[in-house]
């Protein structure tokens, strides 16, 4: 308490009269406000985040003092008609509560257990959305590829004209093959690439979460919307004769980025089949208890996108050969595998 | 007082008990629909105030390594405003999604708007706040506020035709979202599992009883004032709780309307100048017998009941 006269709003106020008094209402308040008020200090103290200046006895203390002052109200609700004192009592109460049951662990901390198998936990645990997620994937390359075969029209349609540049039917074989492996003027820009990159591909993969939430219907279309340029473009290279050095210009920082995304539609899906198919549960816990598993598995969305942004830009641009992407996109593909299935399987019990 | 009334009521709606896992009953009043929109635009207006101060301070940079002719060359000038083009980039990705974020894990569990309207989130279940629940909560920010936007006025000039106004609707359900459950949730509210509350900081005031007039002779004029049963069986419980708000909140001209009415109601004829004295005294005798017919089981509501 040495450090009381520097927070402390005003000196120590003289003893209330108990015994003066005219209501019994009110002597019950004079014999606990000094609880309250010290209460109410500490719960100050914690509200602005001077948690280590709490002295070890106002720490201790805490839970006691939440507990009078609980008792306090339930006891004053049936005893007293001072609205004031019930009103003070409420909000000190939930204060309490609040700082009691509040979260407890500092970022840190919650970074710790995350990457320590919080997350990997939670992606193994919405196991039957991502494969719902993964055929919709794969559907939409189909689709893509199926589509412009037919009608070479489509791939205007499905590719947008102004990311299109160069890549379009009747491109000639050298054209395809220089967007594959010329490389742009210098090295310079590349940070800012990867920073652009990164901020747009978390937008849409957010944009493929929240849309979960209307029954997982919308995250759906958009990742058929989304792999349908894939295939398109899939196709075009392949009628180049290019395939190979597509998928390994791809695997670069697509095993990484098409592995987010697939996430994200797979956290949205998650979301929109619990609240169809809520079992037991309320929808409204349903919906909770998911969206609170798809927001973890979401964090970890937007990581891999800065890794998967640094891959485009940096790696991609750099190594300049089929078998030396193939052999960066394949391990980082297996890197996030060994990842998700096998961090934090010994608690996986008390994880997600 | 008599315009507090629909207020009282809208708030008594508002008001739901939650019971903590140890099972107390702890009181929460939801946020009111005004208080978190006015929270959201003063956040908003923050947002944008930072952005606007950061755009300007890395422009500001900019034209100063421009402005630096001698001794770099072009290679060592491109990398230095690359460098600022992606200390921007980074920091509006931060500004929209890290902003709510920081602000709701912290201790008060409340953006700085939401802590001026006096509101902060917490768990619907009573349980604790996780970080992954505003996590969850802030993500579906961008279909209920932004997609909308952008669909309604897309909407509007009529270019996506039928599609586009059927998008719009679609969206404009996410935006109410609040205005059709009675906890006001938004759409985030739901998925995370969480509410917005009032968070009232009120300060312990005065005890009433230790006033003067409610102990003793006033000392302006001497007198005792003492009421019998008759005079204090006309006013009920929120009579009482007026008559505190009157004496707490000390208004000379109130506080003589007040001592007027009930002088009228109770056929006395109190002096003038000494109004203060005669409500603590009526007051705290209202008080105690209320009080005590209430540890008897007995309440009354107010003076028609």
């Amino acid at each position: 308490m040495a450090l009381m006269p520097l927070f402390g709003r005003k000196a120590v106020a003289p003893p209330p009269d108990i015994a003066a008094a005219a209501l019994r209402s009110d002597r019950f308040r004079l014999e606990r406000e000094g609880e309250w008020k010290r209460l109410e200090d500490i719960v100050a103290r914690m509200e602005s985040g001077r948690l280590r200046k709490l002295s070890d006895e106002d720490v201790l203390a805490l839970p006691a003092l939440y507990r009078t002052a609980a008792s306090s109200l339930a006891v004053a609700r049936e005893t007293t008609l001072d609205a004031a004192t019930l009103a003070y009592l409420e909000g000190l109460v939930q204060r309490a509560w609040f700082q009691v049951y509040g979260p407890r662990t500092g970022f840190v901390g919650w970074l710790r257990r995350f990457l320590g198998g919080g997350w990997s936990a939670s992606v193994r645990a919405i196991g039957p959305d991502l494969l719902i997620a993964l055929a919709a994937m794969i559907a939409g390359t189909l689709v893509g590829w199926l589509l412009v075969s037919s009608d070479s029209q489509w791939y205007h349609a499905l590719v947008p004209p102004d990311f299109a540049g160069d890549r379009s039917p009747g491109a000639t074989r050298e054209a395809l093959r220089a967007t594959l492996f010329d490389k742009p003027d210098g090295t310079t820009g590349l940070s800012a690439f990867a920073a652009y990159l990164f901020s747009n591909n978390a937008q849409v993969s957010i944009l493929a979460f929240a849309l979960g939430f209307a029954f997982g219907v919308p995250s759906i279309l958009l990742l058929i919307h989304n792999m349908a340029l894939l295939g398109a473009m899939l196709w075009l290279y392949h009628d180049a004769g290019l395939t190979l050095d597509l998928i390994a210009w791809l695997s670069v920082h697509g095993t990484t980025e098409l592995f987010a995304i697939l996430l994200a539609g797979g956290a949205g899906i998650h979301i929109g089949r619990s609240m169809a198919f809520p079992g037991n549960r309320s929808v409204m816990a349903a919906a909770a208890e998911s969206g609170r598993r798809a927001a973890q598995v979401m964090t970890g969305v937007v990581l891999m996108l800065v890794v998967a942004a640094f891959l485009e830009s940096f790696a991609r641009q750099l190594i300049n050969d089929t078998p030396g992407r193939l052999i960066v996109g394949c391990s980082m593909l297996a890197l996030w595998l060994a990842y998700f299935l096998l961090a934090g399987r010994r608690d996986a019990s008390g994880g997600a | 007082m008599a315009a507090n009334a629909p207020y009282l009521a809208a708030q008594a709606r508002r008001r739901r008990e939650l019971i903590t896992p140890e099972g107390l009953s702890l009181p929460l009043t939801v946020a009111g629909r005004g208080a978190r929109a006015g929270a959201l635009m003063i956040d908003y207006v923050i947002i944008n105030l930072a952005i606007v101060t950061v755009t300007a301070l890395l422009l500001y940079l900019a034209f100063g390594v421009i402005g630096l002719k001698s001794g770099a060359g072009p290679e060592q000038l491109f990398g230095t405003l690359e460098f600022l083009g992606v200390a921007w980039l980074i920091a509006m990705f931060l500004f929209r999604y890290g902003y709510f974020l920081y602000f709701e894990l912290g201790p008060r569990g409340a953006t700085p708007g939401k802590r001026m309207t006096g509101i902060r989130i917490a768990a619907r279940d009573g349980g604790r706040l996780t970080a992954e629940a505003v996590i969850a909560r802030n993500l579906l920010r961008d279909i209920e506020l932004f997609l909308p936007v952008v669909f309604i006025i897309g909407a509007q000039s009529g270019e996506g035709g039928l599609a586009g106004l059927a998008a719009a609707a679609w969206f404009a359900v996410f935006m109410l979202f609040p205005f059709f459950n009675k906890d006001a949730m938004r759409a985030g509210d739901l998925i995370a599992g969480t509410w917005v509350v009032e968070a009232p900081r009120r300060k312990l005031a005065e005890t009433m009883s230790l006033a003067e007039g409610a102990r003793g002779p006033s000392r302006t004029t001497g007198a005792t004032y003492h009421f019998g049963e008759a005079e204090l069986s006309i006013y009920g419980e929120y009579e009482l709780q007026t008559l505190e708000r009157v004496l707490r909140e000390a208004r000379p001209e109130a506080m003589a309307a007040v001592a007027e009415a009930i002088c009228g109601k109770i056929g006395w004829s109190a002096g003038q100048g000494d109004e203060r004295a005669f409500l603590e005294a009526y007051y705290t005798q209202l008080r105690a017998r209320l009080e005590r017919d209430m540890r008897f089981g007995k309440r009354k509501a107010d003076k028609h009941s």
